[in-house]
């Protein structure tokens, strides 16, 4: 299966990589030769051509531009300094993951009640839908702020935005899992004269971990967005967004691009250890394939 | 400053408003293990609790917040917020106008055409299919917003930099989900179509689509919230002086929290609306599906 989609991903990642070439020579053409005009000098069009891939503040940078700033800001810096991207990465992957995992364990938390009061279940699960209508990020700057007046700053604003995003999916995940045992099942448990905490553990838990990892995938990466944009409105001091947004300001196109990038692969990641812990907990406990997320 | 509201004053309004917190949850309590005999009731008592639900949260943000005296910089009470909504309806329009009904709808609707022609496109070539799924897949779960910076630096402050944004965060899960309601319809039909003799379009237009709409609503649903967040976020990065999210910063800026909230309301109420009229198109499309089939 994997061997068989090689070639096609490799074409299709090929054929971007063709694509964004072309672009930046077509969309930095004009600035520099436009440079070059004023300067006197005429170039020929190969002179041109390695002249749009080497600019200082490109319009578009060039895919070697990008993997050159990337390299230079993970490897050859410390990674304690200011300017070295692990020291940005790490600053927004702590409140990814802590906003990660409370916000989980709140969507846990959340779903067990729902699951096992009926008020709960009428009364509050319009409401977490209702909650996600609130475009939490577009409010980021408000609750930065409103924490940094109460005094806490740093970490926890960005997380509470992280928990507020990865909480429903794995609300909503959960109950959908815990509620997935067959009446079958549930009817044995009964006959079993099973307790209602028996019934949780043994039965309604262990059939709702593929839908809690398939849950914690999504929310993993809403986490992610989250830090991200959480950092955005903290005056760009560190982090993935802080990099995008000062990048923007001092039209540094190659550090955004490498932040980006850094940001895609370590989301990227993120989603495949959750993937992999899933499916090595799902192989555990000898869940059907079918079942499997 | 003491705060008064109908004769209460100072924490009396707070133990007012746990009072009916109080109330509330065990008049939910009750209806909620009432069993209606007939259709009507069972809807009224469905749309009640979380009605009370949400009017108790109301109140109990009122009551803490005029309660505790908490500074409005942290958090205004509802009441004020509505104040301001009523006050200030022209800016709200214009902000709704030019990130919603520009920014939003435009990037919404080239970015979920864009994502459905490719899927049809590529649909027919299974090493497309193969090479472009897992790229999409991998796409839409990346921080797309991030380049926002980058649109805005090549189509400039106004809307449609923002409209850009929106094209490429709704473009991935258009295609990834219409590709995969494309491969939806089971192989009897197909071999139904097939021994009927149906060319490719036929088979495409009376089978296949239909068979793909609950994805592609799915699909529509999911990028009406991530339209609304990204034109926002967007905005963040550069903009014209009017604009929902240049208004969020700049209010928070200058501290008017009341007009953050303001315009979350506004936003909320977009967002709500847009996926409610989705999902009523969604039922009468999808009529069919299982999960809009009513149990008798």
């Amino acid at each position: 299966m994997i061997a068989r989609s090689i070639l096609p991903v490799l074409t299709v990642l090929g054929i971007i990589l063709a694509f964004w070439y072309v672009g930046t020579v077509g969309m930095n053409w004009r600035v520099e030769a436009e440079r070059f005009e004023r300067m006197g000098l005429e170039k020929t069009t190969t002179e041109m051509l390695a002249a749009t891939m080497a600019m200082d503040r490109p319009i578009l940078p060039a895919p070697h531009q990008v993997w050159a700033e990337i390299q230079s800001s993970v490897f050859e810096r410390s990674p304690t300094s200011r300017r070295s991207l692990v020291f940005h990465a790490w600053v927004t992957l702590s409140s990814t993951l802590v906003g990660f995992l409370m916000g989980t364990l709140l969507g846990i938390l959340l779903a067990v009640g729902i699951v096992h009061s009926k008020v709960l279940d009428k009364s509050l699960l319009p409401w977490i839908i209702a909650s996600q209508t609130i475009p939490i990020l577009a409010i980021a700057p408000m609750i930065i702020i409103v924490f940094s007046t109460l005094g806490v700053t740093g970490l926890i604003p960005k997380a509470f935005i992280s928990i507020y995003l990865a909480f429903f999916p794995v609300a909503i995940g959960m109950v959908k899992g815990l509620r997935s045992p067959e009446a079958m099942h549930l009817d044995l448990m009964h006959t079993y004269n099973a307790s209602e905490s028996q019934t949780f553990w043994k039965l309604r838990l262990p059939s709702s971990l593929p839908y809690l990892f398939a849950s914690m995938k999504i929310a993993v990466a809403i986490s992610l967005v989250g830090a991200i944009v959480g950092e955005l409105p903290t005056g760009a001091t560190a982090g993935l967004g802080a990099r995008l947004l000062s990048g923007s300001y001092y039209g540094q196109t190659t550090q955004i691009w490498s932040a980006l990038f850094m940001a895609a692969f370590m989301s990227a990641l993120l989603v495949y250890a959750i993937g992999w812990l899933g499916g090595f907990v799902n192989k555990r406990m000898g869940a059907r394939d079918e079942a499997r997320a | 400053m003491e705060q008064r509201l109908f004769g209460l004053t100072g924490t009396s309004i707070l133990w007012a408003a746990l009072a009916f917190w109080v109330v509330a949850w065990a008049v939910n309590q009750r209806l909620a293990g009432v069993r209606a005999s007939n259709a009507g009731t069972k809807v009224v008592i469905n749309l009640a609790i979380p009605v009370l639900f949400g009017v108790t949260l109301l109140v109990l943000w009122e009551g803490v917040t005029r309660g505790l005296n908490v500074p409005q910089v942290v958090m205004p009470p509802p009441s004020m917020v509505w104040d301001r909504i009523t006050g200030s309806v022209d800016i709200l329009w214009a902000d709704f106008q030019q990130t919603f009904l520009k920014a939003v709808i435009v990037g919404y609707i080239i970015g979920c055409s864009i994502g459905f022609l490719v899927a049809i496109l590529i649909d027919r070539s299974p090493f497309w299919k193969a090479g472009i799924m897992p790229v999409g897949n991998l796409m839409s779960a990346l921080p797309i917003i991030g380049i926002a910076p980058i649109m805005v630096m090549w189509f400039g402050f106004d809307w449609p930099s923002k409209a850009a944004v929106v094209v490429v965060m709704t473009f991935f899960p258009m295609l990834v989900n219409t590709i995969a309601g494309l491969n939806a319809a089971g192989h009897m039909e197909r071999d139904l179509m097939h021994t009927y003799a149906s060319s490719y379009p036929q088979t495409l237009i009376k089978l296949r689509l239909p068979a793909a709409m609950p994805f592609i609503f799915n699909a529509l649903k999911i990028n009406s919230t991530l339209a609304l967040i990204g034109a926002i976020v967007a905005e963040f990065f550069g903009t014209p002086i009017v604009g929902m999210g240049f208004r969020i910063s700049t209010a928070v800026g200058s501290l008017n929290i009341d007009l953050v909230w303001a315009e979350i309301f506004v936003a909320a109420l977009a967002g709500s609306l847009t996926y409610g009229a989705i999902a009523l198109v969604e039922r009468s499309v999808t009529f069919w599906h299982p999960s809009n089939r009513r149990t008798r």
